[in-house]
């Protein structure tokens, strides 16, 4: 309803004022939130990778991020994306890194953290991130406890020559797995299960070739000076 | 196909995760407007345009927030864009075709609130796109929803003849006919990406 | 001074957002996180309560500046407001729990566009005091929710068979796992409208009829 007295036409500086100063306030608004917010976040984020990371690196109880450049192993800043974890146990032996890999699975992208053990050349566990698979069925990728066996000791010996996987990780039929570097599928799901065979191959054919050589550097945990 | 080719994208957008009838997004004039085949169809096409413009523009601002360190702002910078793209349509289509814009009357506006546009901006942002997946995002988007209410549109111009229990008319009706739609679309699931 | 025709503060200015003209069962407004969000009761909530925050917020924002926003350029000054507002509940989330805002994904950020708070915005909060325009904000955001809650609910008790993550029916149920998934969301709406439609026509059908009029076709 309009009010009975008429506005004035409003002129054009009046509307500039009103917008630019709204502008402000919100701008003014959403900057005190994310500065509020930014350090509780990055806690929430830093909480969530020590869980996984727990769970992919069995009794490790600290860590590093490193990036790989140049042949070399960096430690990785906040803003550093493509990164590792070293995990360390108790006594600062390495245990072994942590390193994400994704594929498309049924629905979406399954993204996942998977632990690599260099002692036994394995993998220890992976760690779904990610995913929007079909509750019910895709998602038993995270919980079946048969499926996620698979990933105790999966195989991800090198080949003689270093620079691949001697047997590629791959995922077979429900039932059929014969070997340690296969992964038995869930029946009933089988894309999403082919899907993490698929991310932790391409992930450890381009990752464990260019670390190995570079293990021996962060093999102890040092007390930064 | 790799999982982020373009025919990937554009394949998955328009028939796996259909925006309409997967991600649940542009639902207002899928239930609003999609009664006439006759607009349902200018409505998809206006709809892909704006959001192949939005989809264009939103990359191009985006990389200016990122380069500033001002993402927060994305939202707000974001549907700013989208009013500004709209009203840039609604005032080409007055000028160019009257009949159509009558047509579309109130519909035309409330694009800028159509989720499915500020969902595409912000989806492609979040997928990390690059400038060509972002058009065929876009494309791919529109000729989903384009698909999706041209369908509904169909058929309930069908079934406007048949014999219904009075209750169903209206909204429920056209909710009944989209899970039905979604259900057959959740055959697309896979596609693509299913082999290799 | 504006000032619609009647400026009392009563339980109709909450009750009126809850039942009669719930956004969602009869004004079938923001339909999009109706339907995305609600694969859980959890989620429902959460998104219920974000919602409802941007809607009194911005509401009240709006209320209290009615008067010096120039007509022209009201509704982009809304728009600006509202998404000021949901990015605002954007981050607190993101400080709140990762894992819900995992699961609402970007329809955190849709809120901007839920055509509800803007609705509000033009055809209540800008007219009325700002202690009105917050209550039946508060309203509308609760009969939002609910309606949320009724999906989410549904859903999940079939879908999953469990209600805010308490497993209900035992390890031998078999879930209906379409409920949960988009084409779910759309028969379960549908389903509710129905139910509600139903019960329209019947609250309809035994009025007694005002003396001197004809019954009109639906």
């Amino acid at each position: 309803m309009n009010a009975p007295t008429l506005q004035p036409r409003t002129p054009a500086t009046a509307m500039l004022v009103v917008l630019g100063g709204i502008a402000m306030l919100s701008g003014l608004l959403v900057v005190l939130a994310a500065q509020l917010t930014a350090p509780l976040i990055a806690e929430n984020q830093r909480e969530a990778i020590e869980r996984a990371l727990v769970k992919v690196i069995p009794g490790s109880v600290t860590y590093r991020r490193y990036k790989v450049e140049e042949g070399r192993l960096l430690p990785a800043g906040e803003a550093d994306d493509d990164i590792l974890y070293a995990g360390y146990d108790d006594r600062g032996r390495l245990l072994g890194i942590a390193a994400r890999a994704a594929a498309q699975g049924y629905a979406d992208m399954i993204y996942l953290l998977y632990g690599y053990d260099p002692g036994c050349e394995c993998i220890r566990g992976i760690q779904v991130l990610k995913l929007a698979e079909t509750p019910g069925l895709g998602d038993k990728i995270t919980k079946d406890p048969d499926f996620l066996k698979n990933f105790e000791a999966l195989d991800a010996r090198l080949d003689a020559a270093g620079t691949a996987l001697l047997n590629p990780i791959v995922t077979v039929k429900h039932g059929s797995k014969r070997n340690p570097w296969e992964i038995d599928a869930i029946s009933g799901a089988t894309i999403s299960s082919r899907a993490v065979g698929k991310a932790l191959n391409r992930s450890a054919q381009k990752l464990l070739p260019a670390i190995r050589p570079l293990l021996l550097q962060i093999h102890r945990l040092e007390e930064k000076g | 196909m790799a999982a982020d080719s373009l025919s990937f994208i554009f394949l998955n957008t328009v028939l796996a995760n259909n925006f309409v009838l997967a991600m649940f997004l542009g639902l207002c004039p899928f239930l609003g407007v999609s009664g006439k085949l006759e607009t349902a169809l200018p409505m998809g096409l206006a709809t892909t345009f704006v959001m192949l413009v939005s989809s264009l523009c939103a990359y191009a601002i985006n990389l200016v927030l990122v380069a500033l360190d001002i993402e927060f702002l994305r939202l707000i910078a974001y549907i700013a864009l989208i009013a500004s793209a709209v009203q840039l349509v609604e005032m080409a289509l007055k000028k160019y075709s009257p009949v159509l814009f009558r047509a579309l009357g109130i519909y035309l506006p409330l694009i800028t609130t159509n989720c499915a546009i500020l969902g595409l901006a912000l989806f492609q942002t979040f997928k990390g796109y690059d400038f060509a997946q972002s058009l065929v995002y876009a494309l791919g988007a529109g000729v989903g929803f384009t698909l999706a209410i041209v369908l509904m549109a169909g058929l309930r111009e069908k079934l406007a003849l048949s014999r219904l229990p009075s209750v169903t008319q209206g909204a429920a009706l056209s909710l009944m006919l989209g899970g039905l739609l979604s259900l057959t679309f959740m055959g697309f699931a896979g596609l693509g990406g299913g082999h290799g | 001074m504006s000032r619609r025709r009647d400026d009392r503060l009563t339980w109709e200015t909450f009750s009126e957002g809850l039942w009669r003209e719930n956004p969602v069962f009869v004004m079938l407004l923001g339909m999009c996180p109706v339907l995305a969000v609600t694969n859980s009761a959890v989620n429902a909530l959460a998104m219920g309560l974000a919602t409802t925050f941007v809607l009194v917020a911005s509401g009240l924002l709006v209320s209290l500046l009615a008067r010096y926003i120039p007509r022209q350029v009201r509704i982009a000054t809304y728009i600006v407001i509202i998404a000021t507002f949901v990015t605002l509940i954007d981050y607190s989330i993101q400080a709140i729990s990762l894992d819900l805002y995992n699961a609402l994904g970007a329809f955190i950020q849709l809120i901007v566009v839920n055509c509800i708070i803007l609705g509000r915005a033009e055809a209540y909060a800008s007219r009325n005091r700002p202690l009105k325009a917050v209550v039946n904000a508060a309203g509308m955001g609760a009969g939002f929710t609910f309606a949320l809650l009724c999906l989410g609910g549904v859903r999940e008790l079939l879908g999953a068979g469990s209600l805010f993550g308490f497993d209900l029916f035992g390890p031998n149920f078999q879930p209906w796992v379409v409920m949960v998934l988009p084409p779910g969301g759309f028969l379960v709406l549908g389903g509710w409208l129905l139910l509600f439609d139903w019960m329209k026509q019947r609250g309809r059908e035994t009025e007694p009829l005002p003396r001197g009029e004809t019954v009109h076709g639906r």
